[in-house]
């Protein structure tokens, strides 16, 4: 089920991470941050805090990896429920 | 453009990276690495700019070689430093392709440093993506033209030293000094607002090589956190603190309002055109003989070898003319030794009813040997049932191959007789001709003057073309 978003959201996918933090510097709202745990590759990925994004774009554009940061902006779809 | 709800993997990428082994979906660069972020800017802008199926992206050298592995577009990798040069083909054989070089500041401004100066200078069409991360990133950190003063590279273990290296070579303002380039900017991918303004530069740069107003470059100061031994979390710091004092950011030069759009017309090279240009008689219809003498003679590929001085190149470009005169395929390479007289010389003669691949000869079908170590040198390499012409005059010793035709000529006793023994090269020729028949006096006697620098000569070697014919006529 897809809905359009009310509010921004950014999503990491975590095996595409490394883990760098750059999305985390960039952030203005700072609404990312680094887990504890691992993924497969070894790396502390990045999350968003669930609250407070602003569909800036920031982070997609600072993170060197091509599918590991998406950005949803206000009045997009987005399948979470 | 409409507002993008979404910021995603762009298009300009694969969906998976098939060319890359193991990991598909991931980059092969460091956590943190600048390419990775301008290679995002790039794939972005190929998709929002609609070129995705006119780009042609060459990857150079260094830890960006892969770029194949990542852009959906077209794409070849090259020799280190030669980027510009093979993009300046591609953009002048596909005129209607959007070329990218990307290439790293070791690439581009060390070994690279003449191509990327010269390319600039041709105003070649095509648009330079230039990673500036002062450093050799892929080969474990040296130190790079780029590198920064007091920085410590593994070939700077004290820290540059402006006093033996010189100091950081800024490459953007060398060739914004020049007339060719259209765009020159130089960004960094250190905050926010410098990516931005790193997006909106390779759009501009793209731009304007679709609106065919000549050469763009955009240099993008990058981080290399391995190469710095750096943490990622620190590379922006480290890049504001040192990178930013020597490499000052901005429009180095920007005349894409001034410059009407231009594209270069290709020259047709029609035999017409060239032969009028090079004073050329090409004959037709062709003046092939209609039967060879032996099959081993037609389309030979002709070794001519001596000392510097005997009128060993002017003798194989007089043969290479005159099968010109007479409609065939011809080449002509020279090998000139180190010294101007009294040093081997030789060169390379192809004459073909076809056209030519290489004008490179092995193996040739011919050797002309005018000196004793031509002989011994190169009698080995005549192809079984070629033909091996020598100077008996001067070589006191004589061939042992079995398998081939042998020919002792004494041609500087000939041209003796008639007055010049530097007229040797010319009855070589002469007897080559009666030999095998494949080239007429005639056209032999259109060029003899074109090749004789002194023209008193002319009629000499006239004499000296038919003594030889007539030595191997008479035997
Ligand atoms: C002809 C040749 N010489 C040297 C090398 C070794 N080499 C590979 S990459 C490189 C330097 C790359 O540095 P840079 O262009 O700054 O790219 P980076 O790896 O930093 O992205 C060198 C010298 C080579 N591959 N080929
Ligand atoms: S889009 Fe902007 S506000 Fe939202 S997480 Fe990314 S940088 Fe932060
Ligand atoms: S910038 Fe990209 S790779 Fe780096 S931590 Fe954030 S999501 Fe992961
Ligand atoms: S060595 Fe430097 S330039 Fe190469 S991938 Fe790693 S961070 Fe990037």
């Amino acid at each position: 089920m897809s809905k359009i978003l009310e509010e921004a959201i950014t999503v990491v996918s975590p095996e595409h991470c490394k883990g760098c933090g750059l999305c985390v510097i960039s952030c203005p709202q700072d609404v990312l941050f680094q887990i504890d745990g691992f993924n497969s590759k070894g790396y502390h990925p990045a999350d968003y805090t669930g609250e407070g994004c602003t569909g800036c774009g920031m982070c997609f554009y600072a993170c060197p990896e091509p599918a590991a940061i998406t950005v949803y902006k206000k009045g997009a779809e987005h399948d979470a429920a | 453009m409409p507002k993008k709800l979404v910021l995603e993997r762009p298009k300009g990428f694969y969906e998976k990276f098939e060319r890359k082994p193991g990991d598909k979906s991931n980059t092969h660069y460091c956590p943190g690495c600048g390419h990775g972020v301008i290679h995002k800017l790039i794939a972005e802008a190929i998709e929002d700019l609609g070129i995705q199926d006119r780009v042609i992206m060459v990857s150079p050298v260094g830890c960006s070689v892969f770029v194949y592995y990542y852009f959906k577009t077209g794409n070849i990798q090259v020799a280190h430093g030669r980027a510009p040069a093979v993009a300046t083909a591609l953009k002048r054989a596909n005129p209607k392709a959007i070329v990218v070089s990307y290439q790293g500041d070791g690439d581009l401004a060390a070994i690279g440093g003449n191509n990327i100066l010269q390319a600039a200078n041709r105003g070649e069409h095509i648009t330079v993506f230039f990673v500036n991360n002062a450093i050799y990133g892929m080969t474990g950190g040296q130190m790079a033209p780029t590198t920064l003063p007091g920085m410590k590279t593994t070939t700077t273990p004290y820290g540059r030293d402006e006093d033996n290296e010189g100091p950081p070579m800024k490459v953007s303002e060398l060739l914004a000094t020049l007339d060719g380039p259209t765009y020159i900017e130089r960004t960094a991918v250190w905050d926010n607002k410098s990516i931005a303004k790193t997006r909106m530069a390779i759009r501009k740069a793209l731009q304007c090589q679709m609106d065919g107003k000549g050469f763009s470059m955009v240099e993008t100061l990058a981080a290399c956190p391995s190469g710095w031994k750096v943490d990622p979390k620190n590379q922006y710091e480290w890049m504001l603190e040192n990178m930013q004092p020597f490499f000052p950011l901005g429009v180095k030069k920007d005349i894409r309002d001034e410059r009407e759009s231009w594209h270069r017309t290709p020259r047709d090279n029609s035999a017409e055109e060239v032969s009028e240009a090079l004073d050329l008689n090409v004959p037709d219809p062709k003046l092939f003989p209609s039967e060879y003498k032996k099959d081993s003679y037609r389309n030979p590929s002709i070794k001519l070898a001596g000392f510097g001085g005997q009128g060993i190149l002017s003798a194989g470009a007089m043969l290479a003319n005159s099968a010109m005169e007479q409609g065939y395929h011809s080449s002509w390479i020279p090998s000139y030794g180190p010294e101007m007289r009294g040093g081997t010389a030789y060169c390379f003669v192809n004459i073909s009813d076809q056209e030519i691949g290489s004008p490179t000869v092995s193996h040739p079908d011919v050797l002309m040997a005018f000196n004793r170590p031509s002989l011994e040198k190169f009698e080995a390499d005549v192809k079984t049932g070629g033909l091996l012409m020598y100077d008996s005059t001067i070589i006191d010793v004589e061939p042992t191959r079995t398998d081939i035709e042998v020919l002792a000529v004494p041609a500087t006793k000939i041209a003796d007789g008639l007055g010049n023994t530097r007229m040797a090269n010319t009855v070589m020729t002469g007897a080559y001709l009666a030999q095998t028949g494949i080239l007429s006096r005639e056209a032999m006697e259109q060029t003899i003057p074109k090749a004789l620098k002194r023209k008193n000569l002319v009629d000499a070697n006239y004499l000296a073309l038919k003594a030889g014919m007539e030595f191997v006529e008479n035997q």
